[in-house]
């Protein structure tokens, strides 16, 4: 469904991204797992259309989508939840979830899709009216998955979800990615929590200064000693 | 008291003047953080086109403000896309010294092409009656510069609360590179912000025009200070801010010259600008959030 090809990617004189390479099979989890400043992000906000790479290509569903605006990415079906959630703080909880849909035109798919994301976030229902500046950490994690979810995507995006969240609700996070996936959205999800990922994971990566140092199915790389003794704790 | 209250009620219409063109500063600033000194050269530039649409096409006063408004909507556009785009990426300082380029721009053209004269408002444009409500006068000059000055604020405000172009017009202020996530052109919503923040100059202008009765290439300079210091008051970045500094500082300007000396009553906007910055940088509305100023 994705594939990246020997992307390099530059903030100024940093080469944030060395000829990296991976692929999304259609309905799979994969995961990219490394640690602070490896590149994880920069590889996403490529993919959506914020960076552009000074080499190589992206194809999406057979379309190179290297040079394309992000606002039609975000048409053909990929949308992002990003690092630190980014939520509109200043918005409410619903037009959050608006800012969601903003391509679409289909009000009465919208309709469904918002009772959808509420049926499956009973707290955003409930403060539906609230500003999104004033939900809790987890709130606005799951206001940010359920703003992406609005685009109706079929490849989504997540960077680190489960970033500065107390255990119980790392499990509640990674058990709605699992069920986002059993309903046939593909994910490629960005994680420093090796451990969760790789366990909901299909296929993985590990990146390192912005290579890809390891790959393979998630059971396997939870084996592997490189991983277990650098991102395991183990 | 009566006498308080009159005060009051004359500077009104000065304060919603200033409320428009706060409006215009504050939205800007909000969209892309730029100090956008040549606005009240727009508003000046409306007030132009709201005379000549009076005197030339013999328009009323609500055509030739219509007129005022769709131009100058393209004329901030314009501006937008010309001078300021392509320093989205530069240091702030380089678009701010830009921005004062602009206005010089819009006041020397200006004054080339119509001379630096000023022009009186055709009388036959706005013929002015008093009114005597519980014993204060008001004339029909300022019960039209405040109710139409209203009238725009709820349009405004409707269109930022609840049409999808408002609602990407705050999602871009808020954070341009999520904004761009959820597919939202970033680039046409600056170029909206600038159409609506100019149309409501242009609105300013055609009533500074019916207000004081006098046009000229350089009347757009002090008005936009003012306005400047009345988004800053209620808290830059902030819509609601901006009218409720506006008005403020409309009533304090009547306030000073009824009671005070008519003299100092340029000085007062400073006075408020000096003092706020003293005490609560952010503004009445803001939150002491650090980046905000
Ligand atoms: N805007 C930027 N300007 C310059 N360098 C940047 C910028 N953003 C990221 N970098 C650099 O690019 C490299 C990769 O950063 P990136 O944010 O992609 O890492 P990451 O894997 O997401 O890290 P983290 O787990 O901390 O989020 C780092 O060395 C970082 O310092
Ligand atoms: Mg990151």
């Amino acid at each position: 469904m994705l594939k990246v090809n020997e992307i390099d990617v530059y903030y100024g004189a940093i080469h944030a991204l060395k000829k990296l390479s991976f692929e999304v099979e259609q309905g799979s989890i994969v995961t990219l797992i490394g640690a602070n400043g490896a590149g994880k992000t920069t590889t996403l906000k490529t993919i959506s259309g914020l960076l552009r790479p000074r080499s190589g290509s992206i194809i999406y569903k057979g379309t190179d989508i290297t040079r394309i605006a992000p606002a039609k990415i975000v048409e053909m079906g990929i949308s992002q939840v990003p690092e630190g959630r980014r939520v509109f703080a200043a918005m409410t909880v619903l037009e959050n979830l608006e800012m969601g849909a903003y391509l679409r035109k289909d009000k009465k798919e919208i309709a469904r899709d918002l009772d959808e994301v509420f049926d499956r976030f009973p707290r955003l229902k409930e403060r539906r009216k609230q500003l999104a500046g004033t939900l809790s950490g987890g709130e606005q994690q799951m206001l940010a998955i359920g703003r992406a979810l609005m685009a109706r995507p079929s490849l989504l995006l997540m960077d680190e979800p489960s970033m500065g969240l107390a255990p119980l609700l790392v499990k509640e996070i990674f058990e709605i990615i699992k069920d986002i996936n059993s309903k046939g959205t593909t994910i490629l999800l960005v994680e420093q929590n090796a451990h969760m990922a790789l366990s909901i994971a299909d296929k993985a990566y590990v990146i390192e200064t912005g290579e890809i140092v390891l790959q393979g199915q998630a059971g396997e790389l939870m084996k592997s000693e490189e991983v277990k003794k650098a991102y395991l704790g183990g | 008291m009566l006498e308080l209250m009159q005060q009051i009620v004359n500077g009104l219409s000065l304060g919603a003047i200033y409320a428009l063109i706060a409006l215009g500063y504050t939205m800007i600033y909000g969209i892309i953080k730029l100090i956008n000194f040549a606005h009240g050269d727009v508003m000046m530039v409306g007030a132009y086109i709201g005379f000549f649409s009076v005197s030339l096409l013999g328009t009323n006063i609500m055509v030739a403000m219509i007129f005022a408004m769709i131009a100058c909507a393209l004329l901030g556009v314009i501006i937008e896309k010309v001078a300021y785009k392509p320093l989205r990426r530069a240091t702030r300082i380089a678009a701010l010294i830009t921005a004062i380029g602009v206005s010089l721009f819009l006041e020397y053209t200006t004054i080339f092409l119509l001379t630096p004269q000023q022009r009186i408002f055709p009388q036959g444009a706005f013929p002015v009656h008093d009114y005597n409500f519980l014993g204060l006068s008001v004339s029909n000059k300022d019960i039209f510069i405040f109710i139409s000055a209203i009238v725009l604020m709820i349009i405004l405000q409707f269109i930022v609360k609840n049409t999808k172009t408002g609602k990407a017009m705050r999602a871009v202020s808020e954070d341009k590179d999520a904004a761009v996530l959820m597919g939202i052109n970033v680039d046409n919503t600056i170029s909206m912000t600038f159409a609506l923040g100019s149309a409501l100059a242009a609105a300013a202008g055609v009533m500074i025009g019916v207000y004081y009765n006098t046009i000229n290439p350089l009347m757009g300079i002090l008005p936009g200070l003012k306005a400047f210091v009345a988004a800053v008051l209620g808290g830059i970045g902030i819509i609601p801010g901006a009218m409720v500094g506006g008005f403020i500082l409309g009533i304090l300007e009547t306030l000073v010259s009824g009671y005070g000396n008519s003299l100092y009553r340029d000085a007062v906007a400073f006075g408020v600008l000096i003092l706020i910055l003293l005490i609560k940088p952010t503004g009445i509305f803001g939150k002491n959030t650090g980046e905000k100023v």
